[in-house]
């Protein structure tokens, strides 16, 4: 069986295999690659390198998609006239 | 509405002269209704993490298909360049296309776009292909700059996001029509259908919102007073208005009185 590894994952820790891929990991997750943007120690991933980039101890994943938003989503104020 | 009418931006062709945004509904099955209520077909989205814990839930994009609307990211809640321009990128990489609707905000409490964080993050992510349509202030310098650096339309605010105040600065937005020649889309602060109305009467090339439908007591019939609103506005500005007199004008004819 191959070494478990720990990688964090949307600012999780999460345990991992050695030698799985970006790819390996979505699809574990249950995570359609379409529609998804993958940013691993800060780089973003092109969506076809997603099976050739295999994950190592200590890697930082994020996986991001589009939710519902118009302006200014976060640390809205009140909305009161002041 | 007049299918010739259309609306284009950088090779993007739009129909609908409203566009919305897709947060603060109670439901994803209230926000597809609201959008279609609408008419619109551009509809913004934030990029956000993917919930990674509850798989079940659901995804915005399985009620609004890409395929039938234009799916315009924004880069909402970045407060700094290097946020704005990662976003922006993170976008384009979740994969619709090259548009980004560019925010960066200057403070929490007015929400207000940091004009000059705006345009250095413009240039970059203009340098790298994309079609960057910024979120500014009702300032015509700014949106001249932006226009200047390669920016194929300008969206500035009626009044602070979510505040529902309407157009503060009408003159200020005749300004920015009269001097840049691309596409003026008013974004933020619109409360009511009137106050879109007038947007567009005042010559803007369409209206971008969100909490005014989503936040209204009736968000799909609010919807639709938006669709009309946008729709009577740009009819009455290509119709041309009367001009402002002080005194009356008879509009019945002098001629035959006894």
């Amino acid at each position: 069986m191959a070494n478990e590894i720990q990688i964090q994952v949307n600012g999780e820790p999460r345990g991992w295999r050695a030698g799985g891929t970006v790819a390996d990991l979505l699809s574990d997750l249950a995570i359609t690659t379409e529609r998804v943007a993958v940013e691993l120690n800060l780089e973003i991933l092109d969506r076809k390198d997603f099976g050739q980039r295999s994950l190592r101890e200590g890697d930082r994943v994020e996986i991001l998609g589009f939710i519902g938003g118009g302006c200014g989503t976060k640390g809205e104020s009140d909305g009161r006239e002041r | 509405m007049d299918a010739n009418d259309r609306l284009t931006i950088a090779g993007h062709e739009f129909r609908s002269r409203l566009w919305v945004g897709t947060g603060k509904y109670k439901d994803f099955a209230e926000t597809k209704k609201a959008i279609e209520a609408s008419g619109a077909d551009v509809v913004t989205v934030a990029v956000r993490r993917v919930n990674i814990t509850d798989r079940s839930k659901e995804n915005l994009l399985d009620y609004i298909d890409p395929k039938k609307y234009t799916i315009l990211p924004n880069t909402a809640g970045c407060y700094t360049v290097e946020d704005a321009v990662r976003y922006a990128r993170l976008a384009r990489a979740a994969g619709i296309s090259d548009l980004v609707k560019l925010e960066v905000l200057g403070d929490e409490k007015t929400l207000f776009p940091d004009t000059a964080g705006l345009i250095e993050a413009a240039k970059i992510l203009i340098k790298e292909g994309f079609i960057v349509l910024p979120y500014t202030n009702d300032d015509p310098i700014v949106a001249k700059k932006l226009v200047d650096i390669g920016c194929p339309a300008v969206m500035p605010l009626a009044a602070p996001i979510g505040s529902g105040l309407g157009i503060r600065n009408p003159y200020n937005l005749k300004i920015i029509m009269e001097t840049v020649k691309v596409p003026i889309i008013v974004d933020a602060g619109v409360g009511t259908a009137s106050d879109a109305a007038l947007a567009m009467e005042y010559g803007a090339d369409a209206v971008l919102m969100n909490t005014a439908i989503a936040g209204a007591q009736h968000p799909i019939a609010m919807a639709e007073a938006m669709k009309y609103a946008v729709y009577a506005g740009r009819l009455a500005y290509k119709a041309g208005r009367i001009p402002r007199k002080l005194y009356a004008t008879a509009s019945s004819p002098i001629e035959g009185m006894l």
